[in-house]
This record gives structure tokens, sequence and C-alpha cells, in this order.
């Protein structure tokens, strides 16, 4: 045992049993004083901008609660009043249709990207270029989106036309504002998306393509038959991370489209504001966002199952 | 076609100075390539545009938008956006000749994250150490309850803590908006505690021999030994705060306490009647852009190897 034991434990180990009162003290006596000024702060911060607003929150969706007044408590009058609002289920609807346009083009895209750096180039340069529309906000991407496909000036809809296309009112249109809004956001995380699959590729071990190209295994092949299927642990965590950032899509929309045309593109963090701070319903704005709060859960946790069922491929 | 499998460059050197080595061409390598820079080309070209338009004149913008260089040139837009230029200069180029100053959202923005960024990471470090390094009870029922804030989604808690705020009468102000992020993120502290758990005890354990408490350890030995985890934490944490968007929108709301993100989109709604004053708001993009972008160039090596899962083991 204490042969194989690494050098750094034994030396703690024995630097304990050795010097007693030094180091270590007896068992007994912990450093709880001393752990309690360290996380003081932190401690302090977790419970008052973590814990006491989501028990505070929980409450308030159980209020009606004019942001004037004082919270009046109505039971479960909220979630009642929710299920029959068709904003609601419409911006329920509007916000699963973004999710899923956006996490499978980025989804794709980044495994594109990263697969063809791991092949091509693991130059430092060309990952930071890949990262840097990520640097920018949400609200700058969104604006600099908003100029190139605007209708009359924007570069997209001039190359459309000079190839002979009808121009297209990209955030204006009924059917196109999510699925521009969703492009826009793909252009921003792709890279860091793609950056995040690129490191999971390099726990991929060499050996494994090496083996696959002396039996004459194809790229191609090769990559379906070793990086995706070892890739999968790896795209399950990257997709808990971005599925669950992409639920709460709010500043594109808020910048660009507000919502419409009509309820085109209110999606459900922005009609969560809406009802809080621009109608004043704060109990009902906290019962939908306890709503997406359940929804991400769940969503999580789906997730993480399919993770750990995946752990097990690269043993 | 074998060879292109060989994964690392210097396997791939091997063989270049054997048989199979350097084909010179091959039709599967050339395609990716060409997929790689049209990435790259669609990843730069709206900072290309960003800056083609605001070196332009908004006016001239609509008669000519399919150029590829400025369209009249002039630094009118940052001229106005800047509050450098007069009402009637800023309405003559296209601008709304409404009174902006990005100095002034530039500084709120610098104060909002640079504060936010340097308590959350220090304290984030101190509990960090807690967690890693000191035994008392219930140490890992905390942890973990503060992991689990993770789970909880901004917007969330964003509607309580607005109303704490404002009942504190901190709406508008610097404080009101800093709080929520000064003290700790779950993740800041999942982070470090990583970290300080791999640190090697050795250095440690002889400083507390000779009689070093926590406190210097902390300060004299982890900290100065993590350095290099602790800047790739600040300037992650700063993009974050820098791009932040929702707490700053809602909490700083008058002139004094309005960050960048929220300016851009109050300039973008002041639309003069000519239409969008498109240079002046590309060169206001241009300016909440820049000083990322500039920490970025000073530290892009390290960011960009620091993504990966490494921290969570």
């Amino acid at each position: 045992m204490s042969t194989t034991t690494p050098p750094v434990d034994s030396m703690t180990v024995a630097g304990a049993s050795t010097v007693g009162k030094g180091s270590d003290r007896p068992p007994g006596r912990s450093d709880l004083s001393m752990a309690l000024v360290f996380i003081a702060p932190a401690l302090f911060g977790f419970l008052v901008f973590y814990l006491y607003p989501t028990i505070r929150g929980i409450y308030f969706s159980l209020t009606r609660y004019n942001i004037l007044g004082r919270p009046h408590f109505i039971g479960l009058g909220n979630y009642t009043k929710l299920f029959g609002d068709a904003l609601f289920w419409n911006s329920m609807k509007v916000t699963l249709e973004y999710v899923a346009l956006n996490i499978l083009f980025q989804t794709v895209l980044a495994v594109g990207i990263g697969v063809l750096m791991q092949r091509l180039t693991k130059n430092t340069a060309v990952r930071a270029v890949i990262l840097l529309p990520f640097l920018i906000s949400n609200v700058i991407a969104a604006l600099v989106w908003f100029l190139m496909l605007d209708f009359q000036v924007g570069i997209v809809n001039e190359i459309l036309a000079d190839i002979g296309l009808d121009r297209i009112t990209f955030f204006g249109g009924d059917a196109t504002a999510i699925p521009t809004i969703a492009a826009v956001n793909v252009w921003r995380h792709m890279g860091y998306t793609a950056l995040l699959i690129f490191a999971g590729l390099q726990t991929i071990p060499d050996y494994v393509y090496e083996a696959a190209s002396v039996d004459g295994s194809t790229e191609w092949r090769s990559f379906w038959r070793i990086t995706l299927p070892l890739l999968r642990p790896i795209l399950a965590l990257v997709l808990v991370i971005t599925v669950t950032g992409s639920f709460q899509i709010f500043d594109t929309v808020n910048v660009t489209t507000r919502g419409g045309p009509g309820n085109a593109s209110r999606v459900i963090q922005y009609y969560i504001v809406q009802k809080g701070f621009t109608e004043g319903q704060f109990g009902y704005a906290s019962a939908i966002s306890f709503v997406l709060f359940v929804i991400l859960a769940i969503v999580a946790l789906v997730q993480l199952r399919l993770l750990n069922a995946g752990e097990s491929d690269l043993a | 076609m074998v060879t292109t499998i060989a994964p690392t460059s210097t396997s791939r050197k091997q063989t270049a100075t054997g048989t199979r080595g350097r084909k010179p061409v091959n039709p599967g390598r050339v395609a990716a390539w060409a997929a790689m820079i049209i990435i790259i080309l669609i990843t730069l070209f709206p900072f290309y545009w960003m800056l083609r338009t605001s070196f332009s004149t908004s006016k001239a913008l609509f008669l000519e938008p399919g150029r590829l260089g400025p369209v009249d040139f002039t630094l009118g837009a940052y001229k106005r956006v800047l509050g450098l230029a007069s009402t009637t200069e800023a309405q003559a180029e296209g601008g709304s000749g409404a009174s902006v100053d990005f100095f002034l959202y530039l500084r709120n923005s610098t104060i909002f994250a640079v504060v936010a960024t340097a308590g959350q990471v220090f304290f984030s470090a101190l509990a960090a150490y807690a967690f890693a390094r000191l035994k008392w009870p219930g140490r890992d029922v905390v942890f973990f309850a503060f992991l689990t804030a993770l789970m909880v989604p901004p917007i969330f808690t964003a509607l309580p803590n607005f109303i704490l705020i404002k009942n504190l009468g901190l709406l508008g102000t610097f404080p009101g908006l800093i709080a929520p992020y000064f003290f700790m993120t779950p993740f800041a502290i999942f982070f470090l505690r990583q970290f300080f758990l791999g640190i090697n005890r050795e250095v440690e354990e002889a400083a507390r021999l000779d009689g070093a408490g926590h406190w210097m350890v902390f300060f004299r030995i982890v900290l100065p030994m993590s350095w290099a985890p602790i800047t790739t934490l600040s300037i992650l944490t700063l993009i974050n705060m820098w791009n932040e968007y929702l707490w700053p929108l809602l909490v700083g709301t008058n002139e004094s306490t309005r960050v960048l993100n929220v300016a851009l989109g109050v300039f973008r709604s002041q639309t003069p009647q000519t239409g969008p004053d498109w240079a002046g708001l590309m060169a206001a993009v241009l300016i909440a852009a820049l000083p990322l972008l500039i920490v970025f160039m000073f530290f892009a090596k390290r960011i960009v190897n620091s993504i990966g899962f490494s921290g969570s083991k």
C-alpha cells in the first residue's frame, strides 16, 4: 500500500501523524471558525441573491402582485390563468421553435468546425478567430446583423437582389423572424461551441484513428464510427449548456424585433419581462418564470441521464 | 487518403520524409480547407462590416448600400456618438441629433464589469479555499447547495432581486447594479475549488509547520500559485459582465449608470426621420466591442486554451 500511494498523500499523512499539533489538529477539531471567515462573503451573496430570491420568487408566483402595491396571496391562481393564456402558449411554441433551430444548426456546425480544426490545424490563431463573435455581446451581434439583413440597405439583401432573387424581410417577416434570430445566435455561439467540441476531441486517443486507418477506414467512416460515438458524453454536456442557454433567449429579441411582427418572436423570457416590468404583473411574471425554471431543470436532468448512459464508451 | 488520418502534426512530419509523404493535392483536404476558410470569412465579415459602415455617412449609405468600402468616408459617426459633434452637424450626416455620450457609457460599463469581476473572483477564491482545504462540518452540503444555484435561471431570481434592490433604494446606482454579481457565482467557486484541490499540499503543509495561519497560506502561497487560473477566470468573468444585458437594463436606468449594451438599444430606437443612423450605430457598436477585443488580443492564447472540460475533470 505505502509503496503505491503517490508521494503527496504519504507526505501529508506522515506530517500529520508525527507532528500532531502543528498543521493538522486532532481529528475532533475542525477549521469551522476559520472556514466561516473564508466563506462569509460568498455565503452572504448566496443567501441574499440566490436562495432568498428563489424562495421569494416561488412565493410571488402564488400572489397577485402589482409592482406598486403589496403581494396578495391567491394560491395557484396565476398557474390556472396561465393555462388559458394564449400568449403564454404562443411564447412556449415560439421559444421551442427557436431552441430547435438554434441548437440543431449550432451543434451541427460546431461539430463540423471542431472536427475540421482537429484534422487541419491546431493553430491557436485559427481558434482565436473562431472565438471572436463570442466576445461581443448578444446586443452587438444582433445590431450588426440587423444592419446586414436590413430590407433596403442590408448587404445580404443586396447580394440576393444582385443574383436576381427576391429581397427577404428577415427580422420583419412572420415566418422568418425566429429563424433569423436563431441564425444570428448560431453565428455568435458556434465558435465557442466548436472549441468545447474541439477540447472533447482531444480526449480521443490518436491510436484509435491510427488503428482504423490501418484497417482501411476512410475519414468519413472514421467520423461516423469513431468520432461521433466517442464524442457522445461530451456532446451531451455541451448540449446541457447550450440548450439551457438557448431557452433564455432575450437580448437579441429585445433590440431587434421586440417580440414582433405580431407575436411571431415573443419568446418566453421576453414575455416574462413584458408582464413583469412593462405591465407590472409581478406575480404572474414570477409564475411564468417558475415554469421556465422547471422546464430547464427537467431538460438538464434528462440530458445528464443521457450523458451518464454514454460514459462507458471509452473505458 | 490514409496519411491525412495521422492525427498529430509531429507524426505527419515523420511520414512526410517517408515514401508516402507530402501528397501535393488531396481533394478531401482541399475541400476541408475551403470549408474552413468559408467559416472564417463568415465569422469575420460582420466585424469588417461594422468598421466599413462606421466610417460611412449614414445618408449616403442608402444610395450605395452594396459598396464594399466606406460610402462617403467620414469620422462624423464617431464624433456624434462620442458627443463631440453639434446637433446640426449630427443631423446633417443622418444622426438623430439627440445627445449621446458613449464616453459616459464606456465609463459605466468599465466600472460595472471591473468592480463586479474583482469582487466575484476574490470572494469566490476565498470560499473555494474553504471548500478545498479546510475541514468543517457541513462543508459538502454547503458546496452542493451552492452548485444547485447553477440550475436557477437568472430571470427567475432577477424579478425578486429587482424588488429587493428597489426597496433598498438602489435602483439606478452602481451598488444596486453590481451587488448580485459581487459576492460569488457558483461557477467561479466551482472552477477555483477544482483548481485548489489539484495544488500540491506539500508547500502549504511546510508553511503551516512554520506557524503560518490559513490566512497567510492563502495570500502568500495559494493565490500566487494559482495566478494562471485566476487570470483566466477573471477574463472570462469580465467578458460575461461586459456583455450582461438584462440586469443592467432593469437596474441601470438613468444616464449615470447606463452601460454600453443598454445604451446601444436606446440609441437604436432613436431613429431619425430620415431613416436609421446606421453609421452612428456601428460606430457605437465598435466602441462597445473594442475594449474586450483589446483584452482578448493580449490573452487570446490563454482564453482559447482554457475552453474545455479540464475544470470539471
